[in-house]
């Protein structure tokens, strides 16, 4: 039976690691994914998880390993954030452009410099073109249910390609919610055993990693564009099964108080509870919030479809392309909507930790409006920023 | 370290390496030239070079391995001669990832393998250049074999980013030229002397560290066999020439990788448990000018520069075989 309880988010994804019979884990330290590999570690040395659990010297070799473990044919699990994930970065884009179903869970942070370990998500959006599979989730449940969800969408034939689930570092990591765990029986009905069409294997010996030159190199990256079309509809229908199942559903966006709103607040993560409330409390139909939560492939005509009434956008992210002067969510929310006539404007918050108040929010909504009623406003606002500290 | 007791006589070997046919003697081993398999699970038609040290060392230690081996590999020149897509030369199952990373795929390979139930069937041999072992992979080669896992690290070493175009690693010797050691004005060519990874490795206090050269098949495969057989890390530290890279002909390189051995400049041992063993002394020490002047990479060395390296050689001689 499915059992309620209260956990930390770290909990919440070990527990759906347990849950998917992930049969090996290679990982490294890094706050604030901690507790995610050690609460596995428990659960291995507890006998819970029957897994091989490597404990590496680096993410480069968390990942290294879960590579090469996956192409022997097991189900492999790794967690990281932040510096690790930039460490990983080379590896990761061969993980997907070998086409290996690796789950891994980032625990969102800052990049340094300066070195800061609180959450942002500077560092997942900037593996955004690594060809992973992208879930960024709002709460607990969402994490692990996603976990779980990431393991039927990679393990599809018509897709595997390796999924990052992003939760927010602390914010979901080291918060405590309510978290209903699914039953194994449950889970064993919705995620199949994994059987991989090819595996690194004396009976029948392959090639894997061979050298690609002009003459074939371009071919394999439309492949993984292909295969990243495929999951969007996977994803999609992976979603639909679970919650006929485990009776929760998230899709691929979520909608609110999408209905009548000419205003639309975007965003990903954890953010969206702050929005949520900060709408609940205005009462006004005529502002919503739209949560993407599969990020990569990236759902535009979906996105379209719950925009066709917005008038005035505004993407309110923690991550910025210096540079370029805004988000990369509000960049791709600005090519999305090209030629649609709707107003997109951008606001960079909580970079680094800092706290997005439900002040920041209101502060968004109102640009928006001033915005909507033709006054000319900033494209672009750091919320919270100390303007005297410049 | 101690001479072994017994100095072996030598065996034809032309029936072992084909392709090294200038090789007309070796060390014999418990492992016989009869022993050899047959099947070339290296395949012949890949691209390296001809005369190339390095897919001999393939080669032969897949001779050792057969069948049941699952393969990783570094980024570098033996990745892009054996694995152009669609083809390739390997005909156990095979994985590139990236340079520095050969070892931690290996383990993820050797941990997939117990997970999965295949351990006591399928064996892991990891293998990387000297820049993918020495140099970039180091710590990712150090972090398994601290971890125990079951498998064999096989690096083969022609002293320099070959891949590339000849550039300086860890491993390059001292005064070689090289494309980023270039001897000037200012410049002697490199000017550190190599990296002593085996012994690095041995500090790991793994069951198996062994030297080899390609220029003494039976010496390395036996070496091999052992590593393979052993429980836990092994290191098997292959000296293969390079003929682009060292300047030599095609038909010279097993003749330069013999004379790096007799001449004290590449050292054949190995460290069982623990307890060191020189698995062939040379029975005439040549001098080191010998192995230089075979090969363009040192042909710019003056006589002071060749001092150092025959009283480095001398040293380290002594330090082994207890004698001037």
């Amino acid at each position: 039976m499915p059992h309620k309880d209260v956990m930390h988010g770290s909990r919440a994804v070990a527990e759906a690691v347990k849950l998917c019979g992930v049969e090996v884990v290679a990982a490294y330290p890094i706050t604030p994914q901690t507790h995610i590999v050690e609460d596995i570690a428990e659960m291995v040395a507890n006998g819970e998880l029957k897994a091989e659990y490597i404990m590496v010297e680096s993410e480069h070799s968390a990942m290294s390993a879960c590579i090469g473990a996956s192409a022997t044919g097991a189900r492999v699990f790794t967690a990281t954030a932040s510096q690790g994930l930039a460490l990983m970065h080379e590896v990761l884009w061969i993980a997907s452009g070998m086409r290996l179903p690796i789950v891994m869970v980032n625990a969102n942070r800052a990049l340094s410099a300066p070195i800061n370990i609180w959450n942002d998500q500077s560092d997942s959006i900037a593996e955004r073109d690594s060809g992973w599979i992208q879930i960024y989730v709002e709460t607990n449940q969402e994490a692990l249910d996603s976990v779980i969800q990431a393991y039927r969408i990679a393990e599809d034939r018509e897709v595997l390609l390796p999924v990052m689930v992003c939760m927010d570092g602390f914010v979901l990591t080291h918060t405590v919610e309510p978290v209903e765990v699914p039953d194994e029986e449950q889970v064993k009905r919705y995620l199949p055993e994994l059987h991989l069409p090819h595996v690194l294997d004396p009976e029948q010996p392959v090639t894997m990693g061979s050298l690609g030159d002009p003459n074939y190199y371009m071919e394999f990256r439309k492949q993984q564009e292909l295969a990243m079309e495929n999951a969007l509809r996977v994803a999609m229908q992976a979603d639909e099964e679970f919650k006929e199942i485990f009776g929760r559903g998230y899709g691929l966006i979520e909608e609110y108080n999408l209905e009548n709103a000419e205003i639309v607040l975007v965003t990903m993560g954890s953010l969206a509870g702050t929005i949520k409330e900060t709408l609940d409390a205005l009462g006004d139909d005529g502002v919503g919030l739209l949560r993407i939560r599969l990020f990569r492939p990236f759902p535009k005509e979906a996105v379209r479809r719950a925009l066709s009434r917005a008038k005035v956008v505004n993407v309110i992210e923690k991550d910025v392309s210096i540079g370029f002067g805004e988000g990369a969510l509000m960049t791709e929310l600005k090519s999305v909507l090209y030629g649609s006539g709707i107003k997109v404007l951008g606001t960079v918050a909580g970079l680094g930790g800092r706290d997005i108040t439900i002040a920041h929010i209101r502060e968004a909504i109102e640009r928006a409006k001033r915005a909507l009623h033709g006054e000319s406003v900033e494209e672009i606002a750091w919320a919270g920023l100390k303007e005297e500290a410049l | 370290m101690k001479v072994a007791a017994d100095i072996p006589s030598y065996v034809k070997c032309r029936h072992v390496c084909g392709a090294s046919l200038a090789a007309n003697r070796c060390f014999k081993f418990r492992l016989n030239v009869k022993e050899v398999s047959e099947e070339e699970l290296f395949a012949p038609g890949h691209r390296g070079c001809a005369g190339c040290g390095c897919t001999i060392a393939m080669r032969l230690a897949l001779k050792v391995a057969g069948r049941n081996v699952i393969v990783t590999h570094a980024t570098g020149c033996m990745e892009v001669v054996s694995s152009p897509y669609p083809e390739t030369a390997w005909r156990v199952p095979w994985i590139h990832v990236a340079f520095e990373n050969s070892a931690a795929v290996a383990s993820g390979v050797e941990a997939a393998l117990k997970a999965l139930g295949k351990k006591d069937r399928v064996k892991v041999i990891a293998f990387g250049g000297d820049g993918g072992t020495v140099d970039i992979g180091f710590q990712a080669l150090s972090g398994a074999l601290e971890r125990g896992h079951d498998f064999v690290y096989i690096c083969y070493d022609n002293e320099a980013y070959m891949n590339t175009g000849i550039q300086r690693s860890g491993a390059t010797p001292y005064g070689a030229s090289t494309t980023t050691s270039p001897p000037g004005k200012e410049s002697f060519g490199n000017r550190t002397f190599k990296k002593d990874m085996p012994r690095i490795v041995a500090a790991h206090g793994i069951p198996y560290v062994a030297t080899a050269s390609v220029a003494f098949p039976l010496d390395y495969m036996e070496k091999v066999r052992k590593a393979l057989s052993v429980e836990g890390p092994a290191y098997v530290h292959v000296h293969a020439p390079c003929t682009p890279g060292w300047g030599i002909a095609s038909e010279k390189s097993i003749e330069v990788a013999r004379l790096a051995v007799d001449s004290g400049m590449w050292i054949l041992y190995e460290i069982e448990n623990g307890k060191s063993r020189v698995t062939y002394k040379p029975t005439v020490k040549r001098p080191v000018k010998e192995y230089l002047r075979m090969q363009k990479r040192f042909r710019h060395l003056s006589e002071e520069h060749i001092a150092v390296l025959q009283q480095y050689v001398d040293e380290r001689w002594k330090e082994v075989f207890g004698e001037g």
